[in-house]
């Protein structure tokens, strides 16, 4: 640290500067836009000046978006309670099917063990829209579509590979001879299950559910096909805002600002298990 | 019948035979060390024992009852890993209290004996610790009060002290057969180091490729070891060994004729380094050898010689009685008792009696 001179500390800064605007320059201009009208959006040439305004949130919380040309309706937030209701549902129940299969993909070898693992890793390979359209047949005939519970069925093929082979890893990584000792200790196998398998595997999990939650949270396709207007998510929702009238550029800014928003809470809350050190000093070092 | 019996174990991992038909017993209150080079089915045996490994063939019976097919929780077993295996996420004191709290003991009586074992081991000021902030030897002692806190019927010990520093393991080796004792528990204790083996065991069982080759007190391990590995294996430096043929009922070895042993005619002969007395001027029953070179090892030295028929051995012998001895070149004389050889079968490498007359 002690060979840094000034200059370097200087160019490092603006090195860093330059790559910290060039990623999150699409962030903050987005951010800008929520706070402009269409008319200020479009101008040519664009200024980051302008005289900030509310009205499109105002417009996305209150459902009504008054044009120049007449009234929108616009369902956004319940749109953004759909994609919380889908993307916590089927993160919920990928955490419920997934550890225990991962944690038995770890620990024991079992006849076909690989083969299945493998099979659910290879849904994540299929183009979503191969299985759509005899999804949405299917789904038809059984009363599943536009439900809930349907989509976060389909959500399973995004979320639970993603958590089963993420944690499967974590799993694999915690000293055996942890849970032998447990289990010497007299506590039952499901016991050391909950009480060292799951709290040392906690980074692990924390970490592949809050990426299984982005990834449902950012579908698209799923939810296009087998969903109508009242269950789609924010995803989908932002189609509403490409109108007869064009473009409503302001809305579309303001609806990313306010659903990006719980994910970065999540992650933000996330981190905490993320930094928690793995073993660390359970075994010899 | 003995308080804890292995019998007739044999355990693969796929191919490999971890142990083949191993049996011992143990009585109430001794401690067993298992000793063996690594990779001999020490561990194995101890898993075995603990339920963490089921074994392919044969039981462990404990005070009269079959375990077989019992899991670790059913057994009534403390074991104390190799790599410690603390519960990261616990405190030392919960580490501790954990074989307690499985067994539905109240908080009162959970606080005042982990309190007491962690006295004991000299951890008490360390209990609200996480395992991470705890030194190798506080690791190691946790690990151990882990395994003793509930008085088990057998306590299973892995090589607890591999893993912590020289001065401590000295420490250890004086405190834990004097705690084991005072707890009057019954404890197998698995090693890789042949002096701990025989600090800490009332008797050694001797382990080489998967196959118990000897169980005895300590000086009976050393003095008349089974064969040849046990032989090399327990002292350091190692037992000298040359090889002799018989001819006219003696033989010669280390330039001594000896009488030679009833059966077979070739053999292998072993003698202790610190069966060799060395002097500088010719004593009744010398023989006449090279001295190499001297090794001094702060209280003792090891000497390297060399027979008049230029086989090499070591001797060793105090540090004060090695001052004597220049550090180059020099013919010395070497007095070797006939009684301190062993013979052994050159090719099985097992140990056979003496001739009846070896006396000298």
């Amino acid at each position: 640290m002690t060979r840094s001179t000034p200059l370097g500390r200087v160019v490092r800064g603006v090195l860093l500067a330059l790559v910290g605007l060039f990623f999150l320059f699409p962030i903050l201009w987005v951010f800008l836009m929520s706070f402009q009208t269409n008319e200020q959006i479009l101008r040519i040439p664009p200024s980051p000046f302008f005289e900030p305004t509310l009205q499109n949130y105002t417009a996305l919380l209150s459902g009504r978006l008054e044009t120049n040309t007449g009234v929108l309706e616009i369902t956004f937030l319940n749109n953004l309670l759909n994609s919380v209701i889908l993307s916590v549902g089927a993160v919920s129940l990928s955490l419920v099917l997934a550890v225990p299969a991962a944690y038995a993909f770890a620990r024991f070898k079992f006849r076909l063990g690989e083969d299945i693992a493998f099979t659910l890793l290879s849904f994540r390979f299929a183009p979503p829209l191969l299985v759509l359209l005899p999804l949405a047949i299917y789904f038809q005939a059984i009363g599943l579509m536009d439900t809930y519970m349907g989509l976060i069925w389909v959500y399973q093929l995004i979320t639970l590979p993603l958590i089963l082979w993420i944690v499967r890893g974590y799993f694999e990584d915690i000293s055996e001879d942890i849970e032998h000792a447990h289990r010497v200790d007299g506590h039952g196998w499901l016991r050391t299950f909950f009480r060292v398998a799951i709290p040392l595997a906690r980074p692990g999990i924390a970490a592949a559910a809050l990426l299984a939650f982005i990834f449902a949270w950012n579908n698209f396709v799923f939810a296009l096909v087998l969903a109508s207007a009242d269950k789609q998510p924010v995803t989908v929702g932002a189609l509403a805002f490409v109108t007869a009238s064009g473009i409503q550029y302001g809305q579309v800014a303001a609806s990313i600002v306010l659903s990006v928003t719980p994910t970065l809470i999540l992650a933000l809350f996330a981190q905490r298990y993320l930094v928690e050190g793995l073993s660390l000093g359970a075994v010899k070092g | 019948m003995a308080y804890l019996t292995v019998q007739n174990v044999t355990k693969r991992f796929r191919r490999d035979v971890a142990l083949a038909d191993v049996s011992l017993s143990v009585e109430r209150g001794e401690t067993m060390a298992v000793f063996g080079p690594s990779g001999c089915g020490k561990t194995t045996l101890l898993r075995v024992i603990a339920g963490i490994h089921e074994p392919d063939q044969g039981s462990v019976i404990l005070d009269g009852h079959r375990l077989d097919g019992l899991t670790p929780e059913h057994r009534d077993v403390g074991m104390a890993f190799q790599n410690f295996a603390l519960y990261p996420h616990l405190s030392a004191f919960e580490n501790i209290a954990s074989p307690l709290r499985a067994h539905r003991v109240t908080g009162a009586e959970i606080r005042q004996r982990v309190g007491r074992v962690a006295e004991l081991l000299r951890i008490g000021h360390v209990l609200d610790h996480l395992p991470r902030s705890l030194s190798n030897g506080q690791k190691q002692r946790t690990s151990l009060a882990r395994s003793l806190v509930r008085a088990p019927s057998v306590v299973l010990l892995d090589d607890p002290l591999r893993n912590v520093d020289a001065k401590l393991r000295y420490e250890m080796r004086f405190e834990l057969p004097r705690l084991l004792r005072s707890t009057d528990t019954t404890a197998l204790y698995v090693t890789q180091d042949y002096k701990e083996a025989m600090a800490i065991g009332d008797r050694v069982a001797v382990l080489t490729d998967g196959r118990l080759v000897q169980i005895d007190t300590p000086e009976t391990i050393y003095t008349e070891p089974a064969n040849t590995d046990v032989a090399r294996l327990f002292g350091d430096p190692t037992i000298n060994l040359a090889e002799a043929s018989a001819a006219d009922g003696t033989l010669a070895a280390f330039g001594v004729r000896v009488p030679a042993p009833a059966d077979g005619r070739h053999h292998l002969v072993g003698l202790r380094p610190e069966h060799i007395a060395i002097s500088l001027e010719q004593v009744p029953g010398a023989v006449p050898m090279e001295l190499d070179a001297v090794m001094p090892l702060n209280v003792r030295a090891i000497l390297l010689l060399r027979t008049a028929d230029g086989q090499e051995l070591l001797a060793s012998c105090s540090e004060d009685e090695a001052a004597r001895f220049p550090r180059r070149h020099q013919a010395v004389w070497a007095r070797i008792r006939p009684d301190d050889l062993l013979f052994f079968d050159p090719d099985s490498g097992v140990r056979r009696a003496a001739a009846a007359a070896a006396t000298a």
